[in-house]
């Protein structure tokens, strides 16, 4: 058979992305481990004596970790609502990406919310919140749909995992006794007959629209955790809509960076090609306009308004922080437009680049809602202790933010080792897809 | 003796009290205000294992003398202290035409709550409204809001406003994810960042009501007193103010004193302009101002304290004017 021959040529073409590791990629993962230890040693510190290892106190008292926390679980609902999209509407070029937007989904919902963890005094109580539920708390809120979302992209992964699986199995006499188990076990029995195709494919469609609705619901909660207080930068009506565009900026900006690192790191140059980052471009244009549009609304209604309590949070903003709102919400957003905007200027690295400005951007404008407003609360803060009055986080706190993103990347990695990045069943879709239409097209020419 | 003790204060307070103990003794009040009364009107008659009391409600029984608290040891748990004392509705009214910066009721405060240094339930803050308006000294507790945010958002029922109207924490409760302190708009909480030996002290053991010992991780703030509350006393800072700036009272009865004088409490507001601090976020506080009118002491008599208070002001226009002239 055609379809079988191909198979066993994309496992050969794969398998030496999984089963090999260069030199480059084991330093990488060496050093990657080495970060998630400080980072465990940083948390074993903070358990043991309390988070006043941390630059946090009684004014400020979420920091980095929060901020951290809607970053990656802003990752992961973009990255739901891209995946999701790419493969509701059969995007054509979808099939490179759609592995990578999803694992970075699935990777980035299980990080974010270990952030939120580190913002708790009393991890020993983490059952009180089953125990003692009050649904009242948009706390309550965030956790049920968070898991929810969890679950949700997890099965859809694991979907989008099988028909892959399946082709590693019947092609992995070479491999060891543990992958084949594995891969046998994961596959669930599918055979790719055609009526198991099609229900795949109706399922995974399915919770494609799903992920999507549950992406919007959790991270719309998380905003509301800010926009729900009286806080005066927080208690604003467009947080929830600004949280996902804000999210879907990075998410897209996320994909962009890491299309360009696994192309460049596994030569999958004939794979991810230069029409998929000016895709990802167009799309990263977009949303930094939306972006940029909800940032100048925002600002400018409590500018105009001048309400005393606004006043004194801009204020904070345009000295203390002056630098970090030039960087996050010019820089960060008229940089990529600029970039973006001129066809001339979308090449492969300059797209690579804004990306980047949006992602560090973005991360420094969430640090903006978070800390300086709990730095100008209603009654000034009057107190001579510079750690109460100012926050700036400890190595505690960054080592364990580095964790998190090492720990991200690291993960990646291992995941690439166990499936194709590139979705080998996408291919033979594709292909097969391909070879339709010409025959049709032959049979309507005759 | 206890008795004693509340003999020697005013007869006003001693109506106070009265009024206090006679609306408290419906059943659900239950074994600690039994137990106060009989402690205090039926002192130690311990001749045998019986002991007659006389019950809230007038009628004498007898029970064994092992079975009765004596306050202050009477412990009310962190189950009973989510009940509030029945007919009940705290309120406070700071009257800041007579606030000096004393800061006894702070002193108190953290005495009684074995309180650090820096660690304030109550705050005295200097305010200045604008830049021509005149400053004055701001006493700030927790306000034990009717619509409180911190309740509405605690995820675990740690926080929580019992029907005398207090708000209160559980500690043993608390999972320490400061939702409700990013949620006060009046920074009145405060988190224990850290362990300290304090907390191992279990000589008492812990109440939401007396808010001893604290414990690492969790969240604190100014919790009324209702320990005092229940013996018919004021709280700390009410107690302790020279100056009288402090009412305390049951707005159900209509009644504040501050320990000198007794007002009715719906026409100390009436007459003197009585205010509620950021009234239009409508958490509906139940500590009331007075406005700083008619002072009766000059501003300036505030800065008799340490060094390191008088810095915490240093951002207000006036003591800025202060300093330059070398006032200060």
């Amino acid at each position: 058979m055609d379809v079988t021959k191909r198979k066993r040529e994309l496992v050969e073409e794969f398998s030496p992305l999984m089963s090999k590791t260069t030199k480059t990629s084991k330093i990488w993962m060496i050093f990657l481990g080495i970060v998630i230890l400080v980072g465990l040693y940083a948390f074993v510190l903070q358990f043991m004596k309390g988070h006043i290892v941390t630059g946090m106190r009684d004014n400020v008292v979420w920091g980095v970790y929060i901020i951290n926390f809607i970053f990656f679980v802003c990752l992961s609902y973009s990255g739901a609502f891209i995946g999701g999209i790419l493969h509701f509407f059969k995007t054509p070029w979808k099939n490179s990406v759609a592995r990578i937007v999803e694992i970075i989904t699935v990777l980035s919902l299980i990080i974010g919310p270990i952030f939120i963890l580190l913002c708790i005094g009393r991890l020993d109580r983490l059952h009180y919140l089953f125990m003692y539920p009050r649904i009242q708390s948009p706390i309550t809120w965030d956790i049920i749909a968070i898991m929810t979302d969890l679950i949700g992209c997890f099965i859809y992964l694991y979907l989008t995992f099988i028909p892959d699986f399946a082709i590693l199995r019947d092609n992995s006499e070479k491999m060891p006794k543990w992958r084949q188990k594995t891969y046998k076990y994961l596959a669930i029995g599918y055979q790719d007959t055609t009526s198991q195709r099609e229900r795949l494919h109706k399922i995974t469609k399915t919770m494609s629209v799903m992920i999507i609705a549950l992406a919007i619901i959790a991270y719309s909660v998380l905003a509301w955790i800010f926009s729900l207080t009286l806080q005066p930068g927080w208690n604003s009506s467009i947080f929830a809509p600004y949280f996902i565009i804000a999210g879907l900026y990075s998410g897209v900006a996320v994909i962009i960076i890491s299309m360009y690192l696994i192309r460049k790191f596994y030569n999958l140059d004939h794979y991810i090609r230069k029409v998929h980052f000016i895709g990802a471009g167009v799309i990263l244009l977009v949303m930094s306009l939306l972006y940029g549009y909800f940032t100048f609304s925002e600002y400018f209604a409590r500018w105009f308004s001048h309400k005393t309590h606004d006043v004194n949070l801009l204020d904070t903003l345009f000295t203390r922080y002056f630098w970090e709102f030039i960087f996050a919400n010019y820089i960060g957003i008229l940089v990529p437009i600029v970039i973006l905007f001129f066809k001339k200027f979308r090449t492969i690295k300059s797209i690579t680049i804004a990306a980047i400005i949006a992602v560090l951007g973005l991360w420094l404008n969430r640090y903006l809602i978070v800390v300086p407003t709990l730095e100008t609360p209603y009654l000034p803060i009057q107190d001579t202790r510079e750690e109460f009055i100012h926050y700036s986080a400890t190595w505690v706190e960054w080592s364990l933010s580095f964790a998190g993103v090492a720990a991200f990347i690291l993960f990646f990695i291992l995941i690439m080792k166990l499936v194709p990045i590139i979705p080998m069943s996408g291919i033979i879709d594709n292909e097969r897809n391909g070879k339709n239409l010409k025959e049709k097209r032959t049979n309507n020419s005759n | 003796m206890e008795n004693n003790k509340t003999k020697k204060g005013s007869t006003n307070r001693r109506n106070f009290l009265k009024l206090g103990l006679m609306s408290s003794v419906t059943a659900v009040a239950g074994t600690s205000i039994v137990s106060s009364l009989a402690a205090q009107e039926e002192p130690t008659e311990s001749t045998g294992e019986k002991v007659r009391l006389l019950t809230p409600d007038g009628k004498m029984v007898e029970v064994d003398a092992t079975n009765i608290n004596k306050y202050p040891d009477a412990h009310v748990s962190p189950a009973e202290s989510r009940k509030g004392i029945p007919n009940k509705k705290f309120v406070m009214v700071i009257d800041l035409a007579r606030c000096k910066n004393a800061r006894k009721c702070v002193e108190s405060c953290q005495k009684a709550h074995h309180l650090d240094y820096n660690e304030e339930f109550m705050k005295v803050q200097l305010i200045q409204d604008n830049e021509e308006g005149s400053p004055y000294w701001f006493p700030k507790p927790c306000f034990h809001c009717d619509e409180p945010p911190c309740v509405t958002v605690c995820p675990t029922g740690a926080t929580f406003k019992r029907d005398d109207g207090i708000v209160l924490v559980d500690n043993d409760r608390c999972i320490g994810c400061k939702f409700c302190v990013t949620s006060c708009p009046y920074s009145a909480r405060q988190f224990n960042w850290g362990h300290k030996d304090k907390f191992d002290d279990k000589s008492q053991p812990y109440s939401p009501e007396t808010s001893i010992p604290a414990t690492e991780g969790t969240v604190m703030k100014c919790d009324f007193c209702p320990d005092l509350l229940r013996q018919g006393k004021l709280p700390h800072c009410a107690k302790a103010c020279p100056m009288g700036v402090i009412y305390f009272g049951d707005k159900n009865e209509d009644i504040v004193t501050n320990g000198e004088e007794t007002v009715r409490f719906s026409e100390l507001i009436k007459e003197r302009g009585g205010y509620r601090h950021l009234e239009h976020l409508g958490t509906k506080p139940n500590v009331y101002y007075l406005p700083a009118v008619d002072r009766q002491f000059p501003l300036e008599r505030g800065f008799n304290v340490d060094e390191d208070i008088i810095e915490r002001y240093k951002d207000v226009p006036y003591v800025q004017d202060l300093k330059k002239q070398g006032k200060i």
